[in-house]
C-alpha cells in the first residue's frame, strides 16, 4: 500500500501552518521529515494517519493494505503513550481487544511481538518500572502487534538518552532489514534522518512547504556511523536548514 | 582556601549538609500514644476536679454510657438506622454523580447545560434544603436519604469531570490512532484515568455524608446516631453526647480506611 499526499494546506485560525505539500510514500520505503521547530511536521503526520483533517488537499491510500493487517496506519509517539495502569502485556492487549481475534491468537501475537522486541521477561511489568528505552520498545511492540502497513513515528527517540537512542536506532534498522516496513519518520536529528531515510523531506519554516527532497540510495545495512558520503549528505541538509532554523527561532521570539 | 598545610595541599572541610527535611512521614506509634495521653489527661483532670463534670464528663463516664447503650441493645438499632441511610444515600449519590460527571466530561451538550447548574447548586448547604426535602419526600427515611444523596452527588460530579478533563489527551489520541471504539476509549482509557480523582472525591463525599446524616437525623428520627446525640443534648446528658460523637468519629475513620484500601487496590499501578 502506498500513500500519496496531494496539495495539503492547513491553518490554525489565522496562522498558516502547511502550504501545498505533495508527497508520495512508497511501500517499503522510509520517508524522513525534517524541518525547523514549529513548521508543522507533527501536524502533517497527524494528517497522514487520519487524526486531523487538512483545511484543503487530501491524503490518499493507493492500493489495499495486506489482508492480515489490523490497523494500517499505526503511530509510535514521542512520549510513548502507554497506559500506566496496564502492564506491558495489557498495553499490547489493549489494541488487540477491539478486533475479532480469539484469546489464543491474541496471546500468540503478544508473545511474538514481545520476543521480537526482546521484552519477554517484562511481560507483567508496569510502565513506571521500565526505563525510557524499554517503554519505547513496548510502544514499538504494540505497534507491531497490529501488523501495520505504514508506521508513523513522531520523534520516537527524542525523549531518550543518546546511548539508548543508538540501540533503538539499530533495532529499527534490523527490523526494516527483516520486514521492509513502510514508515514516515519525523525527526529533529539529521543523523537519524540519514541513517534511516530512503527519502528525506526538508520542510521550510512556517508555513511549512517542501523545500527539497533528498533521496539516499545506499542500503540501510551499509550505513555505518563514520561514512563519508552520509556525512556529506548530512552537511548538505544542515546547510539547507540552517538559515530556516535561525529565522524560525527568531520568529518565535518575536511573536511572544 | 586559606587553611593549607605546609606542602601546599588544601586541608579541606566537609561540605555543609543542607538537604533533607520537608518529608513528613507518619510514624505508626505517635498517634496512639498521643491519643492515650490525651484521654488519660482528661480522665485525670475530671477525677481531680480540674475539669468540672458539668463542662465535660470523664471518659470513664462516657464509656459507662457506651456500655449501657451496648447492653440495652439500642446501639445496634441506632447504628443500623444510620448506616442504612448513610450507605443508600452515599452509594446512590456517588453512582449518580459519577454518571452525570462522566456525561459532563464527555459531551458538549451535557457540559454546557449541566456544568453551570452544578456550580450553582454545589455551594448551597444541603441542610438548608432539608425542609424542602421533607415536603417532597416525606418526614420518614426519604428526606434523610435524599439529603445525603444530594450532598454527595455534587462533589462527586465535580471530582469526576475534573478527573476526566485531566486525562492525558495523548492517551486518548493513541486510542483513536489504533482504531479503538468510542466505548473502549471511555472504558479503558478515560475512566481508569479519572479514577484517582473519583476516589479522592469519594473520600470527601463520605465525610460530607456523615455530617449531613447527623443533621438529617436531628429532625424526626426515632433511631440513628444523630437522634441519639440530639436526645442526649436536650437532656444535658453530656456523657451520652460524647459517646455519640465518638461513634460518629469511628464511622468516619472506618469509611476513610475502606476508601484507602480501595485506593491501594485500584491504584496499585502508581
Ligand atoms: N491544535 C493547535 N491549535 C493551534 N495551533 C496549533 C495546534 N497544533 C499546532 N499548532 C501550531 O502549528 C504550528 C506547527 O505545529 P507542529 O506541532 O506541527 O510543529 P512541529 O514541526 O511538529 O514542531 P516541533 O518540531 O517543535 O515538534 C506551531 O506553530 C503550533 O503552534
Ligand atoms: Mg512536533
Amino acid at each position: 500500500m502506498d500513500l500519496s499526499l496531494r496539495n495539503i494546506t492547513h491553518h490554525y485560525d489565522e496562522v498558516e501552518v502547511l502550504r501545498d505539500i505533495n508527497l508520495d510514500i512508497k511501500q517499503g520505503q522510509i520517508v524522513c521529515i525534517i524541518g525547523p521547530s514549529g513548521c508543522g511536521k507533527s501536524t502533517l503526520l497527524r494528517m497522514i494517519g487520519g487524526l486531523e483533517r487538512p483545511a484543503s488537499g487530501e491524503v490518499l491510500q493507493l492500493g489495499d493494505p495486506p489482508a492480515d493487517c489490523l490497523n494500517p496506519l499505526t503511530y509510535i509517539f514521542q512520549d510513548f503513550a502507554l497506559l500506566p495502569w496496564r502492564t506491558v502485556e495489557g498495553n499490547i492487549g489493549l489494541v488487540l481487544e477491539d478486533h475479532k481475534i480469539g484469546a489464543a491468537e491474541r496471546e500468540e501475537i503478544i508473545a511474538d511481538v514481545l520476543a521480537r522486541t526482546k521484552l519477554s521477561e517484562f511481560r507483567s511489568a508496569y510502565p513506571r518500572q521500565l526505563s525510557g528505552g524499554m517503554k519505547q520498545r513496548v510502544a514499538i511492540a504494540r505497534a507491531l502487534s497490529v501488523r501495520p502497513a505504514v508506521l508513523l513515528m513522531d520523534e520516537p527517540l527524542s525523549a531518550l538518552d543518546s546511548q539508548t537512542r543508538e540501540l533503538l536506532m539499530d533495532d529499527l534498522v534490523d527490523l526494516w532489514e527483516k520486514e521492509n516496513y513502510t514508515a514516515c519518520y519525523v525527526t529533529h536529528n539529521l543523523a537519524e534522518a540519514v541513517r534511516l531515510g530512503h527519502k528525506i523531506v526538508v520542510l521550510s519554516r512556517r508555513p511549512g512547504e517542501i523545500h527539497e527532497i533528498v533521496e539516499i540510495n545506499m542500503p540501510l545495512s551499509e550505513r555505518t556511523n563514520e561514512n563519508a558520503e552520509l556525512e556529506k549528505i548530512q552537511k548538505r541538509l544542515w546547510n539547507l536548514m540552517r538559515d530556516e532554523a535561525r529565522a524560525a527561532d527568531m520568529e518565535l521570539v518575536n511573536e511572544r | 582556601m586559606s587553611d593549607k598545610v605546609a606542602d601546599g595541599t588544601p586541608m579541606g572541610k566537609p561540605v555543609p549538609f543542607r538537604g533533607g527535611g520537608f518529608l513528613p512521614r507518619s510514624r505508626k506509634i505517635v498517634a496512639p500514644i498521643l491519643f492515650i495521653g490525651l484521654v488519660a489527661f482528661w480522665e485525670w483532670g475530671a477525677r481531680t476536679g480540674f475539669i468540672s463534670p458539668l463542662i465535660l464528663p470523664a471518659p470513664s463516664e462516657a464509656f459507662e454510657a457506651f456500655k449501657n447503650l451496648l447492653s440495652s441493645g439500642l446501639l445496634w438499632q441506632h447504628l443500623a438506622a444510620s448506616l442504612q441511610r448513610l450507605l443508600i444515600g452515599w452509594f446512590c449519590g456517588t453512582l449518580l454523580g459519577v454518571i452525570v460527571g462522566t456525561m459532563i466530561g464527555l459531551f458538549s451538550v451535557a457540559r454546557s447545560g449541566l456544568q453551570p447548574l452544578v456550580s450553582a447548586i454545589f455551594p448551597i448547604p444541603k441542610i438548608a434544603l432539608l425542609p424542602l426535602f421533607i415536603i417532597w419526600f416525606g418526614i420518614g427515611e426519604g428526606s434523610k436519604v435524599a439529603t445525603i444523596l444530594f450532598g454527595t452527588f455534587f462533589p462527586t460530579v465535580i471530582a469526576t469531570y475534573g478527573g476526566i478533563d485531566n486525562v492525558d489527551r495523548g492517551l486518548i489520541r493513541m486510542g483513536q490512532s489504533f482504531g479503538l471504539s468510542r466505548m473502549s476509549i471511555i472504558r479503558k482509557i478515560i475512566l481508569p484515568g479519572a479514577l484517582p480523582a473519583i476516589l479522592s472525591g469519594a473520600r470527601i463525599s463520605a465525610a460530607i455524608a456523615i455530617i449531613l446524616l447527623v443533621a438529617a437525623e436531628m429532625i424526626a428520627a426515632e433511631f440513628g446516631v444523630g437522634a441519639y446525640i440530639l436526645m442526649a443534648g436536650s437532656l444535658m446528658a453530656t456523657d451520652q453526647l460524647i459517646t455519640g460523637v465518638a461513634i460518629l468519629s469511628c464511622l468516619g475513620l472506618i469509611f476513610a480506611w475502606l476508601i484507602g484500601r480501595a485506593e491501594k487496590y485500584f491504584l496499585k499501578w502508581r
